[in-house]
């Protein structure tokens, strides 16, 4: 462990539910033995936090980029394993068209998006996957659309092969299995996707049981699985 | 084995970046740069066409992490996008080396030839412009600039820019490689590696971490810029009008300032190789011999404000320019000027 790492303490608000995904994928990646191997690049908004919260490699992008850069590192590195961490609003908004083409490109890459329903880092804004009839800060009468799904739009444009699956941080045994596919189908050479339902209690405004309930209910919008 | 070659701009700087090490390429189709693009593909070589300049822009970064020596080349609107990539690159000191074939501007202007990308190239991103610009005036140096800014990007570790435009790229003429044949290749390397856990950031949390950052940016940079700063002085001696271009103006200039020594004009050409940083002590130098200066340049002054900045003192001189953005300039037209200051 470097001094980096044992200085690091957790950035992420209480309750988030980043650390669990983290987590979970530490351990995928060390259970695989590809820790060394692999790195982790991050989005900017909540998922910027992770730079220093496992013993991987990691680079920080921009907002909406962690997929072509991690796209140019592993096609100038391919025994590599590469993670793209992002939010739902760096997925499906302002890196959409990368994601889009990482995926009809069937790119060897695996982008976990951490899908809260707001933009998180900034306080709470509408994101793609705001439900309809939710009020914040910029729709102030309410989301008009209903929320996007993005794995379901991914599939219309990836290759058969492509590992595309939706879970939740509290459903942490589908989260480790889905990770390890995603990981996979990477090595094998494929693209992957795991949107992953999370909790934000800071922005939702939630505590306790309050925030899991709430997360619960997202899983009635958006469907889990593979698809 | 002859080393002449009748190329094209483009296909110069394709044989340049190939002899550079080059190993990949990102790019997408925007005129003019779009023969560098196509060039480099039709030579076998690695190669993607993304969804956009700013995916080019981030892949070139990400490949850059991995240590793979990688480029993209742009113009016009597609540079605008590119400072996306620019700008992080520039934040996290990453080898990303382009060439930027400038087009009339702003906005999708004319799609050939200007001299408007001048500031967008030095100081387009969100920062301070730690960034290494040359700009070509001919197609020998295209080249050289090209060998020079795979070397110096991964030497230093700052962004690095082939500056050039349309009509450079789309002429054709004979290059001698033989005098470049020495010229050794700086080795890529990763900036992360298997078996030490790295952290490449562009984000701070405190405002004193990115204050030291960039203090010490600022400190490699200034070290850099004493070894990689490059200008051309041409019969400056006993010059009484000093002629300030880049580019292929540059070269108009020179064509400009050796017949009128033929006519007995005490005229002289300092020509910026590197426009970012710029060769300060040679333009001071240079400054302090003559009574008169005029800029010439594709452009109302990008050229100009650059100069300024470097400029100590000035209080002798009196400044004289010839501006015109989006069309070129001919010796002639420079003669023209210099007779009526």
């Amino acid at each position: 462990m470097n001094k980096e790492i044992n200085n690091s303490a957790c950035k992420f608000c209480p309750g988030c539910g980043y650390p669990i995904v983290l987590m979970i994928l530490e351990k995928v990646l060390s259970d695989m033995g590809i820790k060394e191997k692999s790195v982790l690049g991050l989005d900017i908004g909540c998922s910027l936090l992770a730079w220093n919260f496992l013993p991987i490699n990691t680079f920080q992008t921009h907002h909406g980029r962690v997929t072509p850069t991690i796209m140019g590192f592993k096609r100038a590195k391919k025994d590599s394993t590469v993670i793209g961490l992002t939010g739902d609003g760096g997925a499906y908004a302002i890196g959409l068209q990368s994601l889009l083409w990482a995926a009809r490109r069937d790119e060897p890459v695996t982008i976990l998006v951490v899908n809260n329903t707001i933009y998180a880092m900034t306080g709470g804004q509408t994101a793609p996957t705001t439900l309809k009839g939710q009020k914040t800060d910029t729709t102030p009468e309410g989301v008009e659309a209903e929320p996007l799904d993005g794995i379901k739009l991914l599939r219309e444009v990836a290759s058969e092969k492509a590992f595309l699956a939706r879970t939740a941080v509290n459903d942490v045994g589908n989260l480790k299995s889905y990770i390890e596919k995603a990981v996979e189908t990477q090595k094998s050479g494929h693209f992957a996707c795991v949107e992953i339902l999370s909790m934000c209690p800071t922005n939702w405004k939630t505590k306790g049981v309050d925030t899991i309930n709430k997360l619960n209910s997202l899983k009635e919008v958006f469907k889990l699985g593979e698809i | 084995m002859n080393k002449k070659h009748f190329l094209t701009g483009s296909e110069v700087v394709v044989r340049g970046v190939i002899d550079a090490g080059a190993e990949m390429m990102y790019g997408y189709p925007i005129t003019p740069g779009t023969e560098v693009f196509t060039g480099w593909i039709g030579s076998g070589k690695k190669y993607l066409q993304t969804e956009d300049e700013i995916a080019a822009g981030f892949a070139v970064c990400g490949a850059a992490i991995a240590g793979q020596k990688t480029f993209t080349a742009t113009a016009g609107p597609g540079h605008v996008l590119m400072q996306d990539g620019l700008s992080m690159a520039e934040g996290m000191r990453l080898p990303f080396v382009t060439v930027v074939a400038q087009r009339g501007g702003p906005s999708s202007g004319t799609v050939i030839y200007s001299q408007q990308e001048v500031t967008l190239a030095c100081y387009g991103g969100n920062g301070e412009g730690m960034r290494l610009v040359y700009s070509a005036s001919n197609l020998e140096e295209l080249y050289f600039m090209a060998r020079l800014a795979f070397n110096n990007a991964w030497k230093y570790r700052f962004p690095t820019i082939i500056l050039t435009d349309g009509y450079l790229l789309k002429t054709k003429g004979v290059v001698d490689f033989s005098k470049f044949e020495n010229l050794e290749n700086e080795k890529p390397y990763p900036l992360v590696k298997e078996g030490e856990i790295k952290h490449w950031r562009n984000i701070f949390t405190f405002e004193e971490e990115l204050f030291e950052e960039l203090e010490k940016t600022k400190s490699d940079f200034e070290k850099m810029s004493v070894e990689v700063v490059e200008s051309e002085e041409f019969e400056t001696e006993g010059a009484e009008i000093l002629i300030i271009a880049h580019g292929i103006v540059g070269a108009a200039a020179k064509l400009a300032v050796k017949k009128l020594r033929k006519e007995n004009k005490k005229v002289g050409l300092w020509r910026p190789i590197t426009l970012r940083p710029l060769d300060i002590e040679s333009l001071n130098k240079n400054l302090n011999k003559v009574k008169k200066v005029l800029i010439v340049e594709s452009s109302f002054g990008q050229l100009s404000k650059l100069v300024k900045d470097g400029i100590e003192d000035c209080s002798n001189v009196s400044f004289h320019y010839l501006q015109k953005p989006a069309v070129g300039i001919e010796a002639e037209e420079i003669m023209d000027k210099i007779s009526n200051l």
